[in-house]
């Protein structure tokens, strides 16, 4: 059996303007990549800006805010292959958008529209998850199931530092774990479970800790980092395809926006930490690495942006200008064959329609 | 008498049973300075600290499964499961060992927790946030049920429920936190396995739960239009049931409807109509008529949502099918 070596504790990082380290270069990301991880970014970055106006306005309904979660998300798919699985949380709802899925579905999803739900399959994105944890047992009976039949695919499931105290958690990474399949177990430590603080979730020094328990290895990034977020990924996932099995990596991050457009944080949240982790959101610090590096300038992330913020503006358009649903939808997609005895719910639905 | 909404008459209750008795404590996810996810205990963890007002890690099963710990020595631990939707998580803590302990103790253990939980339709969250789920747990020997629908009788309710030495699964409705009512200043305990008659009537008895109580009243008053008089009665508890209060009113009125949120399949109502058929046979001028849910996971798009779970019209055009109109339907 492989050794197990105890979790690495120190926050890894590759840009390097926290701690004046100075930046680093990341294997296998040339200038095109580093400026199609910048793309996707911005996507992510615009999609939950323009969702958070949307639900001001009406137009969306209670929304998961994932601002400064966008290094996490890119980074970690940048890191994968076509066929490798994602098993999103609420919080990642709209990873889907870097596999080409477009935001007017996500969108719709957000608005209740059919025209919301996805196949997986198309996308290898696995519907969002939103009792907490529960997906990470399917993530890693899906993995599991790839080794067996002898494919090359791996997978990846995002969770909150919350879900670590759940059941499934444990017993998914264990799972994981005995069987040796091919997951990546990516946790999003923002700090905070709504109103619970991570030092209130558990007493291990860091999350990351808790792989040693279930024998694989544990790696802790700067969530804010999306080179960071990629490299660690990038490892796991090799990891993964070379029969080493699972990985944890724990991002870590601070939560600067509510829970959910339903959440007021005041109540229990820290102002300033706040404050002082806005002036160092993932977007903008690895804006300055790119500037740095040379690889950016001003016109180029203008026009970055400008294609972002249209394709939104499209997103919203096509979305509202879906046809009301359906209703009958409502009793033919909860069974793959309804028996003819739960009829008569559709025929009142008819009767009420006329 | 002061004005309390159903919010704060949960909240009325448990500060009551923290500050006369040093046993009681409450326990659940962002409880604490949050004041949970409906506000139900907001300021609670000022007064009483961190000590009895616990926060929890996102862990279902553990906070159920440690409330019992805590009850088998004598506490009597309030664990809140903030959707009811995650009773699911913690159903071998409140099944297969609350409701266990004292049988298979040879009656030695006492287990005196109580489980609260919210759910309910009508503010559009998708199938996995607002279910109503009470009849599962009426189905196990060993718990008593408890589902409350005015200021008055939640406080009561819940304050039974604390000091009842049986495990207790507690259900509120998420959209009638906001309704108010005049509450007596002392706080009356209602016994559990008491139903209460809401309004008198003549014709048609309606036996309704949580939202659909207030559903009933509404449909009694337009039934009254038509000339059609209506007794809404609320069992209150759903276990123990107040077979006796359902009966009675039954043999009064010779028709009845049952109705609730839960989906009519399987439901709660199933139960009050087999024991209404079968000690009220006789007396029966029509058949028993259920309203709920259809038989659909709850939509997330409104209008769907709105289709699915029961409105007042749904429980008036019941009305008129047991007194033999169909003009509505
Ligand atoms: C099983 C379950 N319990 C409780 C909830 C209510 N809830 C929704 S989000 C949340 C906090 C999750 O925090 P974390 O795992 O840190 O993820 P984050 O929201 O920070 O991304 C809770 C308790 C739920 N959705 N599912
Ligand atoms: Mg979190």
């Amino acid at each position: 059996m492989a050794q197990v070596l105890p979790a690495e504790r120190d926050l890894r990082r590759v840009i390097g303007d926290a701690d004046g380290a100075g930046d680093r270069q990341v294997e296998g990301l040339g200038e095109q990549e580093l400026l199609e991880l910048y793309r996707s970014m911005v996507q992510l970055r615009t999609y939950d800006e323009r969702s958070v106006v949307y639900h001001s306005q009406g137009r969306i309904g209670t929304y998961a805010i994932f601002w400064n979660h966008e290094a996490m998300q890119a980074g970690a798919f940048h890191a994968l292959e076509d066929e490798d699985w994602i098993f999103p949380s609420y919080r990642e709802s709209a990873i889907g958008l870097l596999r080409g899925m477009p935001p007017a579905t996500v969108l719709s999803w957000w608005r209740g529209h059919p025209a919301g739900w996805w196949n997986p399959d198309d996308y290898r994105v696995a519907s969002i998850c939103v009792p907490i944890a529960t997906h990470v047992p399917h993530a890693a009976g899906l993995a599991w199931g790839k080794k067996l039949k002898g494919e090359r695919a791996a997978a990846i499931v995002f969770f909150g530092d919350g879900a670590t105290s759940e059941g499934a958690f444990h017993e998914g990474a264990n799972f994981a774990g005995v069987t040796g399949a091919p997951l990546i177990l990516f946790c999003n430590n923002n700090g905070w479970a709504i109103s619970t603080p991570v030092e209130a979730q558990t007493r291990a020094q860091t999350l990351a800790d808790k792989a040693a328990g279930y024998g694989m290895p544990g790696v802790r990034v700067d969530g804010t980092d999306v080179l960071a977020c990629f490299e660690a990924t990038h490892e796991a996932v090799r990891r993964a395809r070379n029969g080493e099995g699972p990985t944890l990596i724990e991002a870590v991050s601070y939560r600067v926006a509510p829970h959910a457009t339903a959440d007021d944080p005041s109540a229990y949240v820290d102002v300033e930490r706040v404050e002082e982790a806005r002036k160092h959101e993932c977007v903008g610090r690895f804006e300055g690495y790119l500037r740095r590096a040379g690889i950016l300038h001003d016109d180029l992330a203008t026009s970055i942006r400008a294609e972002a913020a249209e394709a939104m503006r499209e997103a919203i358009k096509t979305a509202e200008a879906e046809p009301p649903a359906d209703v009958e939808l409502l009793f033919a997609n909860a069974y793959v064959d309804p028996p003819a005895s739960f009829g008569s719910d559709l025929d009142e639905l008819r009767g009420t329609l006329g | 008498m002061p004005e309390l909404s159903y919010r704060e008459a949960v909240r009325d209750a448990l500060s009551r049973a923290m500050r006369d008795d040093e046993d009681v404590f409450i326990m659940g996810e962002d409880i604490a300075e949050m004041g949970g996810s409906m506000g139900v205990t907001q300021g609670l963890v000022d007064e009483f600290g961190p000590e009895r007002v616990r926060n929890t890690p996102i862990s279902e099963m553990a906070l159920a499964g440690a409330a019992i710990g805590a009850a088998m020595q004598g506490m009597r631990p309030v664990a809140e499961i903030m959707y009811e939707d995650f009773l699911t998580l913690a159903t071998e803590q409140i099944v297969n060992q609350a409701a266990k302990h004292r049988y298979m103790s040879g009656g030695q253990v006492t287990v005196p927790v109580t489980f609260r939980t919210q759910g309910g339709a009508g503010w559009s969250p998708g199938a996995q946030h607002a279910q109503q789920l009470e009849s599962w747990f009426v189905h196990i020997p060993g718990l008593k049920v408890v589902f409350a629908s005015t200021p008055t009788d939640v406080r009561g309710l819940l304050w039974s429920s604390i000091y009842d030495d049986n495990p207790v699964v507690f259900f509120e409705h998420r959209t009638l936190y906001g309704i108010k009512e005049d509450v007596p200043d002392e706080l009356e305990p209602i016994p559990l396995g008491q139903a209460r008659t809401h309004r008198r009537g003549e014709d048609v008895t309606v036996i309704a739960t949580g939202r659909l109580v207030h559903e009933a009243l509404a449909a009694a008053k337009e039934a009254e239009q038509e000339g059609i008089s209506v007794e809404v009665v609320d069992p209150r508890t759903l276990l123990p049931l107040d077979e006796e209060a359902l009966i009675s009113s039954v043999k009064k009125t010779n028709r009845c409807v049952v109705a609730h949120e839960a989906v009519v399949r399987g439901g709660f109502g199933a139960e009050v109509a087999a024991v209404i058929q079968y000690s009220a046979f006789d007396w029966l001028d029509a058949p028993i008529e259920r309203v709920g849910a259809k038989f659909s996971p709850l939509p997330f798009a409104p209008v769907m949502e709105e289709f699915v779970v029961p409105h007042a019209g749904d429980v008036l055009n019941a009305i008129r099918r047991t007194v033999g109109r169909t003009d509505g339907n």
